[in-house]
């Protein structure tokens, strides 16, 4: 104890614990801090944009040139909207990334430990991701939605029939391009919570995605309907699209509540698991 | 296809269309190929560019961080006082009763009790593996007990209103995002239990990393991550402090630096409770101690009685006739030590005994010195027979030679 400074007696009166509470805002505002402190919520957001807007462009470059070649009724069954909106369906993997890092970060790097430390009710913390991961992706994904819209109907003017704002069924797809991806997204956040893992986490969403529609299409066609339009991307394909002439799936709003079904699935899934595993 | 043909759309289409005859060839599953690839590329990019930091911080182990700031918060301010003026702050008492953790099979924990008092910096010590961290998570909420219960204040973890006012942990170091800067860490948490951002400047000062703070904490040395992690543990000014091997990582400066600042906060009147597996590591330090050895309670008093209760004396010796004099120590029941400079370590006998041993043979001695009994040996003995791992065995600074 050399040099040290010596030992003080025990504290003689009560010790007394600050009084106060965390409050929901300011953990809100703490994921704000978090999510707008790494490069990658930056990158995976300009992912989303480019890829959203982009390959929407040259999908419907690619439409409009081959058009006057189609059929008549396949003229008929064109949607300039949906065709427009062709990004979105691609988009949704950026967007699958970043709300499976905003869960899988915390555990790779440990700061869920100091997360839970200050604020222990876990489901509190699970609550503020949702909210600022729906506003986050609400924003940019409706922003995607608009300006591919209104870039595909540029491209599309004079060479195939256009949709206008005019329109409310148009209106409707362009709007659930940005709900798609926000209820996508939170499933990918809900599947994380699960998982926990960034690369396994990313594998079951993407999985979900692309490899179940393959399962679906080897089955006889009997099941393969049944179970296709159960499916996110069939039910995205209906949603971002204004007029849909197919018979065997699911209407817009219906597909949207379902998929809002799963992401609730797994987000409460996710949520019980967080509060009785160890951290 | 130029992009301000894709922009401008109905003039330069027809253009377009020639431009992308691959990809409006007719040939679909082409044409799908090519975007699921371009996508993916994307998606690897984005993944990649996302670890980027992390993998170097990996493989270099120790990272560029530009030299002046590095030098300034690698040995800082440190030399001095730790902390500013010091001010007065009760701690709570932490309480562990029955305090039990499987995972899987395995027992961490088991039927573990202590209590850990205010104004006192108290040790918590066992080797490897002895359930030492798995004790500090369960005191923060992280780990849920199977049996037992842990409080902090009275109230378990989970009954705090600002637990970082209350309780500041530094657990595993390095628990923090690489992308993310020193600041920014600290103020994510300080914003949840509505503590100031000047406060945070000031753990940082304190800390010495104020030069680094707004760096990606990806590049930071073990030992500057071991900082923040101090930085994050005083951030709430909190009257109960757990420490997880705190001095991992840190150069001499460093470790000194720590039990200036242990002392001063048990000083304030705070609680104090740090871990370690080595002894040395904190024998000036801690007034009291509570050890563990597989999960279990080997020990929890003054660390004067833990010293003098565990320790076996030994007495050196040194003789010209060492060979003759071993067997008859052996026969009294003596365990031996070789020591490097030829002279022998007697345990379990006294001197007196020796001396009178060597008298009947008539060896001669140069020396006989009792030794007093060191911290370190009375953590060994304390846990002999607790270790998980043979491997993480205490070392000893010499293998006996000989043991009947």
């Amino acid at each position: 104890m050399t040099g040290e400074e010596s030992v003080s007696p025990p504290a003689g009166g009560t010790a007394v614990a600050p009084a106060g509470h965390y409050r929901f805002g300011a953990v809100l505002d703490s994921e704000r801090i978090k999510i707008v402190s790494v490069r990658s919520t930056v990158w995976t957001l300009l992912a989303t944009a480019v890829v959203g807007v982009g390959l929407s462009a040259v999908v419907t470059s690619a439409q409009s040139a081959r058009y006057s070649a189609r059929t008549a009724a396949a003229q008929q069954a064109f949607d300039p909207t949906r065709s427009s909106l062709s990004g979105i369906l691609f988009a949704q993997l950026a967007i699958g990334v970043l709300a499976v890092l905003v869960v899988t970060a915390e555990y790779s790097t440990g700061t869920i430990r100091a997360t839970f430390s200050a604020v222990p009710r876990r489901p509190l913390v699970l609550t503020a991701k949702v909210i600022l991961f729906s506003v986050i992706t609400f924003i940019v994904g409706e922003a995607v939605s608009f300006a591919a819209f209104l870039i595909g109907q540029g491209i599309l003017a004079g060479k195939t029939p256009t949709a206008s704002l005019s329109d409310p069924s148009a209106v409707r797809a362009v709007i659930s391009g940005g709900l798609y991806l926000v209820a996508l997204g939170l499933l990918a956040l809900g599947i994380a919570t699960i998982i926990r893992h960034t690369a396994a986490s990313i594998s079951v969403f993407v999985g979900s995605l692309f490899v179940l529609p393959i399962i679906a299409a080897v089955l006889p066609t009997s099941y393969s309907d049944d179970i296709s339009r159960f499916l996110p991307q069939q039910i995205g394909t209906v949603m971002t699209t204004a007029h849909y002439h197919g018979t065997d799936t699911f209407g817009p709003w219906t597909g949207f509540i379902i998929l809002s079904a799963y992401a609730a699935a797994a987000l409460i899934t996710g949520a019980v698991l967080l509060v009785r595993r160890d951290a | 296809m130029s992009v301000a043909g894709l922009l401008t759309g109905g003039g330069t289409l027809a253009n377009g269309g020639h431009g992308l005859h691959l990809l409006s060839g007719g040939h679909h599953g082409l044409r799908f190929l090519v975007l699921v690839l371009a996508v993916a590329a994307a998606a690897v990019l984005v993944v990649a560019l996302t670890r980027r930091a992390r993998t170097r911080r990996l493989q270099h182990g120790r990272p560029a961080v530009p030299p002046a700031p590095a030098t300034a918060a690698d040995t800082p301010a440190l030399a001095g006082s730790p902390r500013p003026a010091s001010t007065r702050r009760d701690g709570g008492t932490i309480v562990a009763r029955n305090l039990t953790k499987h995972y899987g099979e395995k027992l961490a924990v088991d039927d573990l009790s202590f209590e850990v008092q205010p104004g006192r910096v108290t040790g918590f010590l066992g080797p490897n593996g002895a359930g030492k961290s798995t004790t500090m998570r369960m005191i923060m909420g992280l780990d849920a007990p199977d049996r037992g219960s842990v409080t902090v204040y009275g109230r378990p973890y989970h009954g705090l209103g600002w637990p970082l006012r209350e309780v500041g942990a530094l657990l595993e170091a390095g628990s923090i995002h690489p992308g993310r800067s020193a600041y920014a860490h600290l103020w994510m948490l300080a914003r949840t239990n509505s503590i100031p951002k000047a406060r945070v400047e000031e753990v940082l000062e304190i800390v010495g990393l104020s030069p680094v703070a707004h760096q990606r904490a990806g590049q930071f040395s073990l030992g500057m991550g071991q900082r923040l992690g101090i930085a994050g543990a005083l951030l709430g000014d909190p009257g109960v402090l757990l420490f997880d091997e705190p001095v991992n990582g840190l150069d001499t400066d460093g470790i000194r630096w720590v039990r200036q600042l242990l002392r001063g906060l048990a000083a304030d009147g705070r609680t104090v409770f740090v871990s370690s597996h080595l002894m040395s590591e904190l024998a000036q330090t801690v007034d009291h101690v509570v050890v563990i050895g597989r999960g279990r309670l080997i020990a929890e008093m003054p660390i004067a009685e833990f010293t003098s209760r565990n320790a076996r004396g030994s007495v050196r010796v040194r003789s010209p006739q060492l060979d003759h004099l071993r067997p008859a120590l052996e026969e009294a029941g003596a365990s031996l030590t070789a020591e490097p400079d030829g002279s022998l370590l007697v345990r379990d006998l006294a001197a007196e005994k020796i001396g009178e041993l060597a008298w009947q043979k008539s060896i001669l001695l140069y020396e006989l010195a009792p030794q007093s009994a060191s911290l370190e040996e009375a953590f060994i003995e304390s846990t002999e027979g607790n270790l998980e791992f043979r491997g993480d065995r205490p070392r000893r600074e010499n293998a006996p030679v000989s043991k009947p």
